[in-house]
């Protein structure tokens, strides 16, 4: 199954569609949407290396997207907190919670591992709603812009750049791993637990890197979040951003990092795309969930590919 | 016994015996086919719904309680027929979300056919509450209770005494033996997705009346009786019960002696611990793996 | 006398009520090739299973090279140089066959998460060499012609022969084979016969759990019978032959070896 484009031409091919695609985004409202991929592009990324490669499954990533997004906004309008630091400390949290939580859960596996993680996220998004003295409740809080230096990030062209080196280097980082000693014993794992195994691979210890790694990626991008829209609300902690983030996954094609962005691409745009339908958004998600597991199990890229491949011959 | 400890038992036994109708649909449905149902909560949804829609044209209670049912089982077996037979054989990842696919289309097509509102059911026998061991309980709770255990009842006579039953609990043990035994599995299959969608939606139409009912109602009651399902050993019918009513009065107590905000928490801190502790559940079977 | 790199010592597994392995005693000399031989369900793979840490024994212990290593998991007893192949095979079918050899070096391998995330230039050498030998590996067990291949376009008995490349991967002491030759035709079970003698004469020392008698008493230095989870005899080629109880046992059938 070996139908990965090139690292550098993907990475360069991606690099050339962030640069040229401002050419497209005629007004702020499309800016935002790109905005929005490319957050969503990075939690992707992160949560394919996860599910796609080391074949493990999480259906509570929204809870580190949603900590990594209050514990900077919380630190920085609360507290008062400079945001660069707020933004250490949270992922700093994040991945000391993901680590001491991962051990015991990733010893799980296939539904008891899902059932899991989707009690590790509702959890979490619990207690942001009724912590409300400190993160609003249901109706969320505002957040300080992140200045740096003094300087400020705001606007939407300002967080179109920043969102777009962001995910280059996600993706970058997240290429980099699967070719690599620490990458190929997770694909072992998914491969054959037990040939990994007597290969003298860990599993613990790989799972719940991997697992850290990706609630890392995930809190980062909740952390650019709440300073890009300047408010945070627990819609995004919940249950059904995780589900969708896992679909994004999933469609975009599993152990394909740039299918993760593709995924996340796509089922972001589908439902601004339906907004003149948005009494039919949910009728149509839910369909494309289902056929799309249905008809294309393996997810779009990698089906598209090999079709690709099939015509060549 | 203390009034307000009684009081907490009964409103979580009541509770707690939706949860264990909920966990039974995702016994049954799993052990025909290993499938996690997500869309089971939304079976509790259609049934409630349905009976209020159904009501509201007009129909008497009698008659638009057995419609929403068959409403639901049609439901269910749609789901089986279109969304889950085709991915036989398919991934853990890939049928989960296939079924959560089909609890958001479900909840989708909830709002465009109904509407996004609360809605009241009418009591069966009306809100004069009763006085019980120092405690005030609703004569809906009785109903609860008690149709409940009728339901238990029928489908222990079911599984226990009829041919098709017995043919299901030999499916569930294993497939391919009931099928060279002549069982027609793929049969099997669609009545455990036809039977869980009745035992929920008959679910939603007893709690409805306590708590109103909605297009998204399905979503917490799914997840507590799928908890109720872990806590009991997933599988196991007597554990789904077990589970269902453990978890209705530890929420009970929980939320009035501990801490009512953290109410809904409670059930998922339960799932986390039997996972962590004791994976098979109360009831259910250890496995072990052969190489 | 040297000390005995392997001692087993009255090793046991119940299943439930089954007994599958009994009470089995043997010790094993550094690089010779040991055979672990008997009738189907004598509790060959079961003890191969127990001396890998796939399963965790009921009773007894296990000595590696002087130190206990009774129930230790299987990577940490792949740390201490111990490396096995399978009957049903364990490949990584979602990678190539190269990966797949790569996999066998990972404890010589950097396997830090950062030097990985961010690819320094430590890991890009140890990337190279790892390729190299790996390479070199399946050279060894004869799948030049598959260096390039993806695991999952290979046939059987080359994925045979990709386990065994991957299992020397780190560089192991002690090397334990379940059934090799089993599903294999006469021409690769010579070849297999071979690169076992090659193996062998490489030091390390060789375990096989085999069928093939005809393969087991050319290549054997040293012969354990099992039958019903018990140590009937054990000994040299020639020895367990004429040995009147396992001849009873199954030579006497008509295993057309």
């Amino acid at each position: 199954m070996d139908w990965r484009a090139p690292r550098t031409g993907g990475l360069a091919l991606l690099a050339a569609v962030i640069l040229v695609l401002p050419f497209a985004l005629i007004n702020n409202y499309w800016y935002e949407v790109a905005i929005l991929i490319g957050i969503n592009a990075i939690v992707c990324v992160g949560l394919n290396l996860l599910i796609g490669y080391a074949g493990q499954i999480s259906l509570g990533h929204a809870g580190f997207f949603g900590l990594g997004a209050y514990g900077s906004a919380i630190l920085t309008a609360r507290y008062g907190w400079p945001p660069a630091a707020a933004l250490a400390a949270t992922t700093g949290g994040v991945a000391l919670l993901a680590l001491v939580v991962g051990r015991p859960i990733l010893k799980l596996k296939g539904h008891y591992l899902a059932m899991a993680t989707l009690g590790m996220g509702i959890i979490i998004s619990i207690v942001v709603v009724t912590e409300d003295r400190l993160t609003g409740g249901p109706d969320g809080m505002s957040v300080p812009a992140f200045t740096l230096f003094g300087l400020g990030l705001a606007g939407e062209r300002t967080w179109y750049w920043v969102t777009g080196g962001a995910l280059l280097a996600a993706v970058w980082l997240a290429l980099n791993l699967v070719d690599s000693p620490a990458g190929r014993a997770l694909r072992a794992l998914h491969g054959s637990e037990i040939g990994a195994q007597v290969s003298g691979i860990d599993p613990t210890r790989a799972k719940v890197g991997i697992f850290v790694i990706s609630a890392v990626f995930a809190s980062i991008a909740g952390s650019m979040t709440a300073h890009y829209s300047g408010f945070i609300t627990p819609g995004k902690v919940g249950f059904f951003h995780s589900i969708e983030l896992v679909t994004m996954v999933v469609f975009g094609g599993m152990a394909s990092t740039f299918g993760a962005v593709i995924g996340a691409a796509t089922l972001t745009l589908l439902p601004q795309l339906l907004t003149a339908l948005k009494e039919y958004e949910m009728v149509v998600f839910g369909a494309v969930m289902i056929a799309t597991m249905v008809f294309l199990p393996r997810g779009f890229l990698p089906s598209l590919m090999s079709e690709l491949k099939k015509r060549r011959k | 016994m203390n009034a307000q400890l009684a009081q907490f038992l009964l409103s979580g036994l009541t509770i707690g015996a939706i949860y264990a109708l909920v966990a039974l649909g995702f016994a049954i449905i799993y052990n025909a086919s290993h499938v996690i149902n997500f869309a089971q909560g939304e079976f509790v949804m259609i049934g409630g719904m349905a009976t209020v829609a159904f009501a509201g044209a007009g129909l008497p209670l009698a008659l638009a309680i057995p419609a929403a049912v068959l409403g639901a089982v049609a439901v269910g077996l749609a789901l089986e027929k279109f969304a889950v037979e085709p991915a036989r054989g398919a991934s853990v990842v890939t049928l989960i979300i296939i079924t959560i696919g089909a609890s958001i289309l479900l909840r989708g097509l909830a709002t465009l056919v109904w509407d996004k509102k609360l809605h009241a059911l009418q009591p069966f026998s009306g809100n004069q509450p009763i006085e019980l061991a120092g405690a005030t309980i609703l004569p809906q709770s009785l109903w609860v209770l008690g149709v409940s255990l009728a339901v238990l009842l029928l489908l222990g006579l079911f599984f226990s005494r009829t041919l098709t039953g017995k043919a299901m609990l030999a499916t569930s043990h294993n497939p391919l033996a009931a099928q060279l035994c002549g069982i027609n599995v793929r049969f099997v299959l669609l009545l455990s997705f036809g039977l869980s969608a009745a035992l929920g939606a008959i679910a939603g139409i007893l709690i409805a009346p306590i708590t109103l009912t909605s297009w998204d109602v399905g979503v917490m009651l799914g997840l507590k009786g799928f908890a109720a399902a872990i806590l009991g050993g997933l599988g196991s019918g007597a554990g789904a019960v077990v589970g269902g009513l453990a978890l209705g009065i530890v929420e009970s107590l929980g939320a009035g002696y501990l801490s009512s905000a953290y109410k809904d928490a409670i059930a998922f801190v339960i799932i986390l611990a039997v996972l962590f502790f004791m994976p098979s559940g109360l009831f259910g079977k250890k496995s072990a793996e052969r190489v | 006398m040297i000390a005995p790199q392997l001692c087993v010592t009255a090793l046991s597994k119940a299943f439930g009520g089954v007994l599958a392995v009994d009470q089995v005693s043997f010790d094993l000399e550094a690089g010779k090739v040991n055979s672990i031989i008997g009738p189907n369900g004598a509790g060959k793979t079961t003890l191969l299973n127990l001396l890998t840490g796939i399963y965790a024994p009921s009773a007894g212990r296990v000595d590696f090279e002087g130190a206990e290593v009774t129930g230790l998991a299987p990577h940490r007893l792949a740390a201490r140089g111990m490396a096995r192949t399978f009957q049903n095979l364990q490949i990584f079918f979602n990678m190539s066959a190269l990966e797949n050899v790569m996999v066998g070096r990972h404890l010589r391998e950097r396997t830090g998460w950062f030097a990985a995330l961010l690819r320094s230039p430590g890991l890009r050498a140890g990337e190279r060499e790892s390729r190299d030998e790996a390479a070199a590996l399946m050279r060894f067990v004869g799948l030049d012609a598959f260096l390039d291949a993806q695991a999952d376009a290979m046939p059987y008995g080359a994925l045979k022969r990709l386990e065994i490349a991957r299992a020397l991967g780190g560089r192991p002491k002690l090397l334990l084979l379940d059934e090799p030759a089993a599903g294999l035709n006469p021409t690769e079970t010579q070849a297999i016969d071979a690169l076992i003698l090659r193996l062998a004469q490489s030091g390390v020392t060789v375990v096989l759990v085999e069928h093939n008698m005809r393969l087991v008493m050319g290549v054997s230095d040293h012969i354990v019978v099992l039958d019903y989870g018990r140590k009937l005899c054990e000994g040299t080629a020639d020895e367990v032959r004429n040995d009147p109880r396992v001849i009873e046992a199954y030579l006497g059938s008509t295993e057309a070896a």
